[in-house]
């Protein structure tokens, strides 16, 4: 029995030293590429390049997404709104869940799944048919020409995806809530204006979705770029990259909110 | 430490390198001279690629010293080893072309990245260079439209589109027919007198080998076990070899991994 | 493969995605809200401002004419400052009441001003010379409880 606790015992330390290992490696490639960022971000074409395999692909997914967000945001909204005669608000409810919360965070999602995975598969592709390599070979560093406009390409794509993601929303909820169910137009927006806060709001959900594109990028890059050099290898860090990117979005979130929130009052 | 023999390209002194725990190279002393073609061999997983790292600074020995040039590659700086490696290509096992760009731009990357000749000066580059290798009318094509063969030679092009001094081929034949592996040995040959430089091929493939170098290594167990001239090695009598030559199952690489006795095992113990 | 594509792909997704926080600012939030630096700067002291937040609505008649700009307590008082900043096309007669209003039953607070007739306005830095603090909950039902108290005197078990 005391046999069996201590084999557990061993193998959940295992397996946090392996995740601590990782968790400094991370780090350590994080350092390199901060490192080396001011002189990719010099390259504009190669991060136009990677904005447009990052960002432009992913627009559609993005927007169409919000759209219906928006409208079940509306939806769901106004059967709650009604019961306290207060459907005018319906705008306000809807933007500020979208600004706030539901923009950034869902885009991360959407963007983990969309994007991400495809430049982990990429770089850990290029690993493997040794390109990365070749590249060192040919005095070039594959950290900076390949790495950092992937990262800085996410930083920049997600807040821009993050409003559009939002106003999609916004519109989205416009269409059901105005358009359909017959809310006043003028109520609609003026609540809104009158409680959605530029600084407050708008300025929060733009920095979160900063913040997540800062992580899901480099969590991206950094499992394609130690990937095991096999079919299994790449597949396997492609899932790694949804998964964590995702949690990770989902905790930075909390910490994020529980901050703007605290530093609000 | 740095030899100064002018002559000298490359020098190696008691090198040990291990992955882990696993010991890959136990002691290597190897100089190759400047202009020769020297040939590599010995089983796979034999250290033979680990040898081409260390050369190139990719990877660090354990012990021991790497000397290329007259430069203590493994305590270079990055600037300064990226500094020596424009003067040195290398072509991989399966040409690493990028994949993302065309025939023409993968041969002109080099350039792009490590001069500042204008544009049109590196077009009529890139055509010289890819005539040489023949496939100056595949320039718009992307690497996934090549054989293996039209590959590793657009890869042999831009690995010496800066006209190097040395020239590194990992496993230069593998997987390619036999016409490829004629037209690649024959380029790396002619490469190698037109520019002076100096080439290493690490391989298994010992028919082309014998063609192309002037001087022949084998390692065998992380060690230099024979350096010898391609006549030698058709004539001689060491099992090792013979073995390596004429595709003999067994000899002093057995034929059998390590195990306990057939017939205990079948019976069960 | 070609440049320019990306070129023109990337600026209308970058055009895009910039509409859409223009819109987020102007439309959804109000940027004119935004304007800490214009208008002109009040004072009130309140005896006790309730849950009023830095950021509330100053209303006259029901029209919004500024912000809570900050919230501060007078260290010799022991009074809640509150320094209101006002949009620069409305102006109060000095004898202005400021108060601490609630809109609806539990809506959020806000500072309600209603002018008075004094031929002078009020300018920048200037302090209200009357309040009227906000209702708390608590304190009227106990004052009521209390009035209660006082006019039923308490039974002896």
């Amino acid at each position: 029995m005391t046999g069996r606790m201590a084999a557990i015992l061993e193998s959940l330390g295992h397996l946090l030293t392996g995740r601590l290992d990782r968790l400094g490696l991370a780090a350590r490639f994080a350092g390199a590429l901060v490192l080396v960022l001011w002189m990719s971000i010099r390259r504009t074409s190669l991060i136009i390049r990677e904005l447009y395999f990052s960002g432009v692909r992913s627009l559609s997914i993005i927007a169409v997404s919000g759209l219906f967000v928006g409208m079940v945001l509306a939806v769901q909204g106004y059967e709650v709104l009604q019961r306290y005669g207060s459907t005018e608000s319906l705008g306000v409810i809807v933007a500020l869940s979208l600004v706030r919360e539901l923009g950034p965070v869902v885009t991360a999602l959407l963007f983990a799944g969309r994007a991400s995975s495809a430049v982990t598969a990429e770089i850990g592709l290029m690993r493997a048919t040794e390109q990365l390599a070749a590249m060192d070979m040919m005095a070039v560093d594959p950290l900076s020409r390949v790495i950092a406009p992937r990262f800085l390409a996410a930083i920049v794509s997600m807040p821009l995806l993050a409003a559009i993601f939002s106003v999609a929303g916004i519109i989205g909820a416009w269409i059901i809530g105005v358009q359909l169910i017959g809310i006043d137009d003028g109520a609609f927006w003026s609540q809104m204006q009158a409680s959605v806060d530029v600084r407050i709001d708008v300025l929060d959900g733009l920095l979160k979705s900063i913040v997540f594109g800062t992580a899901v990028g480099l969590i991206s890059v950094f499992e394609g770029y130690f990937a095991a050099p096999t079919a299994e290898g790449i597949a396997s860090a492609t899932t790694r990259t949804v998964v964590i990117s995702s949690l990770s979005v989902l905790m930075l979130d909390l910490v994020l909110t529980v901050m703007m929130f605290r530093g609000l009052s | 430490m740095a030899s100064s023999d002018p002559s000298v390209m490359i020098d190696l002194n008691g090198v040990r390198f291990s992955y882990a725990d696993r010991p890959i190279l136990q002691g290597i002393d190897l100089t190759i001279k400047k202009g020769e073609i020297v040939a590599i061999m010995g089983g796979s997983g034999g250290g033979k690629t680990t040898l081409l790292g260390l050369m190139a600074g990719r990877l660090k020995p354990s012990s021991g010293s790497v000397t290329l040039d007259g430069f203590d590659v493994p305590h270079l700086g990055k600037k300064d080893l990226y500094a020596l490696r424009r003067r040195i290509g290398m072509l991989f096992q399966f040409g690493a072309l990028f994949t993302d760009l065309t025939v023409f731009d993968n041969v002109a990357f080099p350039y792009r990245e490590q001069t500042d000749l204008p544009e049109a000066m590196i077009q009529a580059l890139v055509l010289m260079k890819l005539e040489a290798v023949g496939l100056r009318g595949a320039h718009r094509l992307m690497p996934s439209e090549l054989s293996g063969g039209m590959a590793r030679r657009v890869a042999l092009a831009r690995a010496v589109a800066l006209d190097p001094a040395l020239m590194l081929y990992d496993e230069p034949f593998t997987g390619l027919d036999p016409i490829s592996v004629g037209i690649i040995g024959r380029l790396i040959k002619r490469l190698n007198r037109a520019l002076g430089m100096t080439s290493i091929i690490v391989t298994h493939d010992l028919n082309e080998t014998l063609r192309l170098a002037d001087r022949v290594i084998v390692l065998s167990g992380g060690k230099v076990h024979r350096d010898m001239a391609p006549d030698e090695i058709r004539e001689t009598e060491d099992p090792f070899i013979r073995q390596f030559a004429d595709g003999l199952p067994d000899g002093p690489v057995p034929f059998h991994y390590p195990a306990e006795d057939y017939l205990t095992e079948l019976m069960g113990s | 493969m070609n440049r320019s594509r990306f070129d023109i792909a990337v600026g209308f997704f970058v055009a895009l995605g910039l509409l859409a926080m223009v819109f987020m600012a102007l439309k959804v939030g109000n940027l004119a809200s935004f304007d800490n630096g214009t208008g002109y700067a009040l004072e009130a002291h309140f005896d006790n401002i309730g849950g009023l937040k830095v950021r509330a609505p100053v209303k006259s008649a029901g029209v919004v004419v500024g912000r809570v700009e900050s919230v501060g307590l007078d260290q010799d008082t022991y009074e809640a400052v509150v320094r209101l900043r006002i949009y620069p096309n409305f102006r109060f007669s000095k004898d202005t009441i400021g108060s601490i209003l609630t809109s609806g039953l539990l809506g959020e607070q806000y500072v309600g001003l209603e002018p008075g007739g004094d031929p002078v306005y009020l300018g920048n830095g200037d302090r209200l010379g009357k309040t009227q603090s906000a209702m708390i909950l608590e304190k009227l039902i106990s004052q009521f409880l209390f009035s209660k108290a006082a006019e039923t005197p308490a039974k002896v078990p």
